[in-house]
């Protein structure tokens, strides 16, 4: 994931996060078991994804960005990332 | 007198501490993160920053010792089933005059917690926040958790209940400038004034609605805008739809308010029950966006007044604080200390506070000015700051 949540969350820093396959949004989760809050960065208050977040599976950008549906198979990876701009 | 200055920037807290009559900065806190607003509350002294994330969403940020250390509050969000009217982006062929024909609905989502107030010291942990789409939010546990105060989201002016189906009434707020940076154009709510003698007392003041009381503790909420003006509607008197930039009240005369906005710098003696327009276009004092009041005399307030509207900018190249002490029948203008030749400074709503006889204000250029005699005289803090969204006495 992009290095600049690990500014908050220095627990997943150098770390593959390896969890149980399934949804996006049951991934994510499982992600916030291990940093609590995890999800508040990424998600807005209905589990979309925020605005200026990207999250690909695999190569392929997400599909579902509300409810974050997509599947994850075994052996799949979730890359996130951030829009960059601003100065 | 306070000796302390919180600065909310777009890098991040700077916190000046007054250390033997004279001001030093701390090493930024929040590095690289906007922060549109920093206070500290005067019953326990914790001090908040409202963190402006762009990629991860608004948070709180909280410190209990004094800015040595902060932690981290995620707990302000819309409820499940929390909706509300959507507004559209102010593209060339957009008529705010004209009404949407069926009303589009989006789910409720805080882009910005634009404001932080206190309660008053007999309601310990009260807290308020105000946010962009326009919610208010309540703690009543010192921040840990927060609610959404449901009466005034639901108001009739935004279309009623729209918890429990679809609007029932005209939606009459519209949306502010700076929700556009999110994508959207939305509502927010920037000012929360409680009243020190009675707590269930609150006025707030919506861009672009209006200033809304409650007089029993959020239960129930009135549009207060008589008397106010916009020139740039049809209708310049309507009920709705004004954009105060910022309003507040004096301590210790608190149906004293004032508030600045497009149109110009607005006073009321009755509670805002009726405002009058006190600009005086002729001395520079008109447009603005923040407004101090003295912590005792409802009367004296100041502004810094700028190039209105399409500029936004210090009038002449010249930045200049005008201070009123007869409510706004006669201003004074004070520039020592200030820049006078290629200032194109402005002043955001925030970004003005008193403490006493001291004011300081700081400015989108990085700016930061402090007047320790009631702002006839000026001194510089610093001139390399980041964008300053807020200043406020500590």
């Amino acid at each position: 994931m992009t290095r600049h949540l690990y500014r908050f969350f220095p627990q997943l820093e150098n770390r593959t996060i390896t969890v149980p396959a399934g949804s996006v949004a049951e991934i994510l989760n499982a992600v916030n078991e291990i940093a609590p809050g995890f999800t508040d960065y990424v998600l807005d208050e209905h589990g979309a994804l925020r605005r200026h977040v990207n999250l690909c599976v695999n190569d392929t950008m997400v599909i579902d960005r509300k409810t974050l549906s997509d599947r994850v198979q075994n052996d799949g990876s979730v890359f996130i990332f951030q829009a960059l701009s601003g100065g | 007198m306070s000796n302390m200055i919180l600065l909310g920037t777009r890098k991040g807290t700077v916190i000046f501490d007054r250390i033997s009559d004279n001001w030093h900065p701390r090493q930024i806190t929040h590095a690289g993160i906007p922060v549109c607003y920093t206070a500290r509350d005067p019953r326990d002294g914790t001090i908040w920053a409202s963190l402006d994330h762009g990629h991860w969403g608004p948070k709180l940020s909280r410190s209990r010792d004094h800015g040595a250390t902060w932690e981290v509050i995620s707990t302000v969000k819309y409820p499940k089933g929390a909706r509300h009217i959507v507004k559209y982006l102010p593209t060339p062929d957009f008529v705010p005059e004209t009404p949407v024909a069926q009303p589009e609905y989006a789910d409720a989502a805080v882009y910005k917690i634009w404001n932080i107030a206190f309660g008053n010291a007999n309601q310990p942990g009260r807290l308020y926040a105000g946010t962009i789409p326009g919610g208010l939010f309540v703690s009543d546990d010192g921040g840990d958790s927060w609610g959404l105060n449901r009466p005034l989201w639901n108001h009739e002016s935004r279309g009623g209940d729209l918890f429990v189906g679809d609007a029932t009434s005209e939606n009459r707020w519209g949306g502010t400038p700076a929700s556009v940076d999110y994508g959207v154009f939305e509502p927010g709510i920037h000012s929360i004034i409680v009243d020190p003698r009675a707590s269930e007392h609150i006025h707030i003041a919506v861009s672009s609605a209006g200033v809304i009381e409650t007089t029993d503790g959020g239960q129930t909420w009135k549009g207060r805008n008589c008397g106010m003006l916009m020139d740039y509607l049809p209708n310049p008197a309507a009920d709705w739809g004004h954009d105060p930039h910022f309003v507040t009240s004096c301590p210790g005369q608190p149906d004293h308010l004032w508030q600045q906005n497009h149109c110009g710098v607005f006073y009321s003696d009755d509670g805002a029950q009726n405002w009058k327009k006190v600009s005086m276009p002729d001395v520079g004092v008109n447009f603005g966006f923040p407004v101090a009041v003295d912590a005792t005399d409802g009367r004296t307030a100041w502004v810094v007044p700028a190039r209105a509207d399409s500029a936004r900018m210090a009038i002449d190249g010249g930045l200049f604080v005008a201070r009123t002490t007869d409510g706004g029948q006669s201003w004074q203008s004070f520039c020592d200390g200030l820049p006078q030749d290629n200032a194109y400074d402005i002043v955001l709503r925030h970004a003005l506070d008193s403490s006493g006889d001291c004011l300081c204000f700081g400015s989108t250029t990085g700016n930061v000015y402090l007047s320790e005699d009631r702002g006839e005289t000026w001194q510089c803090l610093g001139n390399n700051l980041p964008p300053i969204y807020s200043v406020r006495f500590g």
